[in-house]
């Protein structure tokens, strides 16, 4: 059947698996050549997009074990996100670590090493594994931890489900004391503000500046800060309770494909200026928020990536390491203003310690990620913005990447020939094949 | 706090036994999952106990085994408050038609395992004067057709029998709830293409079967209502008519 990523951009034929258990995953594994391991779809581009097959994860859907002492869970690797918080946020406890959607598999956590608005704090996802159940290739399953196959540990964290499919995994939850936010906001009036201000904040574990794209000139760089910490019992009494927000709200759809056209750089600055002007009436104040629309604002609404057609849309993020970062970002964001793409905002956050495995994106710096609508040029333009990235010893996150070429890949993850080395040992050179890996020549 | 109610669900491995055990276990209930294939079984109980936090255990229980019946229920270890029967079997509908042991592992799966275990336990529960049984037939037993009369008899068994249990329990404390889901999408329907409207997830059966038991009371579901309109339309049609018909 025909499968994209989330920006509904490559599309491809691919046989799709959906083994009901991690045995039958590893049992399938050695009968399959050119698969890839596939989660819950919402990497962009085609990363989970088998050459000849797919294997879902969705049937290796079940959690496994709480250790509460530890606040250590075990689950199977198709297990979403989005449950791990309906079943434990309400016992006080959160993911160590989580993205801008909650509907991933922990398996594509693993495998993009995904990081979030706490990264300059605690780190990727990867850095929160205990250890997970790995199929090799060949269907053997092999345990892997700082302590036990090692390299495949680091291979596979961040590998993009290139060394097989996890199984299982087990990593820490945090305690929380409430379901809530206290969120702060702060305007930057331009990119060398916002910077400052992500720096400056460091100490508040969640921080994201969205960017208005389209502010150019002395305002280039233009964006709210969003500060946030898991708001304390304290933070909560002290509220009026008809200010808390509200619980669950079900999520709007976008059922049908909008027309390519609705998103013009008209309608996109009117949104950007109110977004901004929305927020910036609010900066100041600290105000408490939910978990959902702090952290997943896009989630409210469903199959939002339709908006932009059936032609699928692009998302662009690189990392740039800290000294680089206030001039390049300068330079990609003038030329994003000057384009006048249609991108909704774009998120700029600050990058803690690299990750851990040979393929992570983290990086000391600043990373920025912004959406392309699918119009004549961008893969020029993109291009482009490449050079700066490379120029300025950046990286591309392969987990939003459908089109970087193989030189600016080999120049952004240097341990690539390691990694290499190891899928070769392990015999999924060429057993274990995505869209992505066959594009980039991993 | 109270003890926690007991819940039993027979035929656990299940798609829809499985998300009826979560559901309750939401709710606080204890559960056993009790089925023939203990591995399985295992998982999904360390499932729903991880989620919930709840004490999950696992039974095994063969339904075509009668003589083990009384043994089975003295291991649980305590009369249920609850069971929920989804014990049931497909099968091949042109094989019954001319295999009889096909046929009659099709009859025994799906009406006199169910029944008969179900009948022992609602001697328990007449003696307790409590207790909440549900058992998950199948529209298929409204009426027989020529696609699947061997599985429709049976369920039209069991639909019989839990009504004729419902109402010589009517004016007591024990219930009898009758489930007949429609089309839902399990292992059992994987490949078939069921029409979206008419077809339910095991959420859904989940979530109607635990009304049905814990909060408002009732006889008879059929989870996805316009399913009693298509089953009161077809029941109605005059058999010389309906023979004709290729449902
Ligand atoms: C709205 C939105 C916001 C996002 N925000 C962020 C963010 O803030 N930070 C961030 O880091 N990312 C973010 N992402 C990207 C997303 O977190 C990653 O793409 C993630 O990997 C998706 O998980 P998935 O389960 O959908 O995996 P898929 O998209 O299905 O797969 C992603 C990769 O993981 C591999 N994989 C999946 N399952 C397994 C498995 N069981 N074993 C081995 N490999 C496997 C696949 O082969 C593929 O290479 C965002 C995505 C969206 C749509
Ligand atoms: N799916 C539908 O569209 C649909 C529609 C109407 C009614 N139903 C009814 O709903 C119930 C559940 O169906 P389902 O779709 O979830 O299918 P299912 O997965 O096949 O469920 C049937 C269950 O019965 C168990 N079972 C069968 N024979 C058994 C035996 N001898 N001893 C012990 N357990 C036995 C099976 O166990 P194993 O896993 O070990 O085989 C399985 O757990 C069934 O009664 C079915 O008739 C289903």
């Amino acid at each position: 059947m025909e499968l994209t990523g989330w920006g509904r951009f490559p599309r491809f034929e691919t046989r799709l698996y959906e083994p009901s258990s991690p045995e039958a995953a590893a049992r399938l594994q050695p009968l399959l050549s050119g698969f890839a391991p596939r989660g819950n779809g919402r990497a962009y581009g085609d990363a989970a997009i088998g050459v000849t097959a797919s294997i879902l994860s969705r049937g290796l859907g079940r959690f496994r074990h709480f250790d509460p002492a530890e606040r250590r869970l075990t689950v199977e690797s198709g297990v979403l996100l989005s449950e791990i918080i309906d079943a434990f946020l309400p016992r006080g406890f959160f993911p160590p670590v989580v993205p801008g959607t909650q509907f991933v598999s922990v398996g594509g956590m693993i495998a993009s090493d995904i990081h979030g608005k706490n990264h300059h704090g605690a780190g990727g996802f990867g850095d929160h594994v205990d250890a997970f159940e790995l199929a090799l290739p060949g269907g053997e399953i092999r345990i892997c931890s700082p302590g036990q196959n090692a390299d495949l540990f680091k291979a596979t964290i961040g590998g993009m489900g290139l060394t097989g499919t996890i199984l299982s995994a087990s990593f820490k939850l945090i305690p929380v004391e409430s379901a809530l936010i206290a969120q702060e906001t702060i305007v930057a009036q331009n990119l060398d503000e916002a910077i400052a201000a992500l720096s400056a904040h460091e100490d508040w574990p969640y921080s994201a500046a969205w960017i208005d794209c389209l502010a150019s000139g002395a305002a280039l760089g233009r964006s709210l800060i969003y500060l946030g910490r898991h708001a304390k019992a304290a933070d909560i009494a002290a509220i009026d309770p008809h200010r808390r927000p509200a619980g669950k709200k079900r999520p709007l759809g976008v059922p049908i494909d909008l027309p390519g056209f609705t998103l013009n750089r008209l309608s996109v600055a009117a949104f950007n200026e109110l977004y901004f002007r929305k927020g910036a009436s609010a900066a100041g104040k600290p105000f408490l928020n939910g978990i959902g629309s702090f952290f997943f604002p896009l989630d409210g609404v469903l199959n939002w990536n339709r908006i932009y057609g059936r032609r699928g849309f692009l998302q662009h993020q690189c990392v740039i390491g800290t000294d680089a970062a206030a001039g390049a970002i300068a330079e990609i964001l003038g030329r994003f203003a000057k384009r006048g793409n249609a991108s909704f905002l774009a998120v700029l956050k600050k990058l803690g310690p690299a990750g851990r495995g040979y393929l992570s994106f983290p990086k000391p710096g600043f990373t920025l990620a912004l959406d392309l609508a699918m119009d004549r040029g961008v893969f020029e333009f993109l291009d482009e913005i490449d050079d700066i990235v490379v120029a300025a010893g950046g990286r591309i996150y392969l987990a939003k990447d459908a089109r970087q070429s193989r030189a600016t890949f080999e120049a952004g993850y240097p341990e690539l020939d390691r990694f290499r080395e190891i899928r070769r040992e392990i015999g999924a050179e060429r057993a274990v094949a995505s869209r992505l890996s066959d594009r980039l020549g991993i | 706090m109270d003890e926690p109610k007991f819940l039993l669900v027979l035929g656990g491995g299940s798609d829809i036994g499985r998300a009826c055990a979560l559901r309750f276990a939401q709710a606080g209930w204890r559960v056993t999952l009790a089925g023939r294939d203990l591995a399985p079984l295992k998982r999904e109980a360390e499932d729903i106990a991880t989620r919930t936090g709840v004490a999950i255990t696992t039974s095994f229980i063969d339904i075509l085994d009668t003589p083990s019946f009384a043994a089975f229920e003295t291991g649980l270890g305590g009369l249920p408050d609850a069971i929920v029967c989804v014990v049931g079997l497909l099968g091949d509908a042109r094989r019954a038609e001319t295999d009889p042991a096909h046929a009659s592992l099709v009859m025994r799966s799906n009406f006199e395992g169910p029944a008969l275990l179900l009948g022992q336990f609602a001697e328990g529960f007449a003696e307790r004067g409590e207790g909440v049984i549900v058992g998950v037939s199948s529209v298929a037993g409204d009426r027989g057709r020529a696609s699947n009369y061997v599985y429709g008899a049976a369920k039209a068994g069991l639909t019989a029998f839990l009504s004729g249990l419902r109402n010589r329990f009517g004016k007591t404390k024990i219930r009898v709830v009758t489930v007949k889901p429609g089309f839902v999408r399990t292992k059992m329907t994987a490949g078939m293409k069921l029409p979206p409207p008419l077809t339910a997830e095991p959420q859904e059966v989940a979530e109607a079967i635990y009304r049905a038991s814990a909060v408002k009371p009732r006889d008879v579901i059929y989870v996805k209502p316009v399913w009693r309109l298509i089953m009161t339309i077809i029941g109605s049609i005059p058999e010389p008519i309906f023979k004709r018909l290729k449902l």
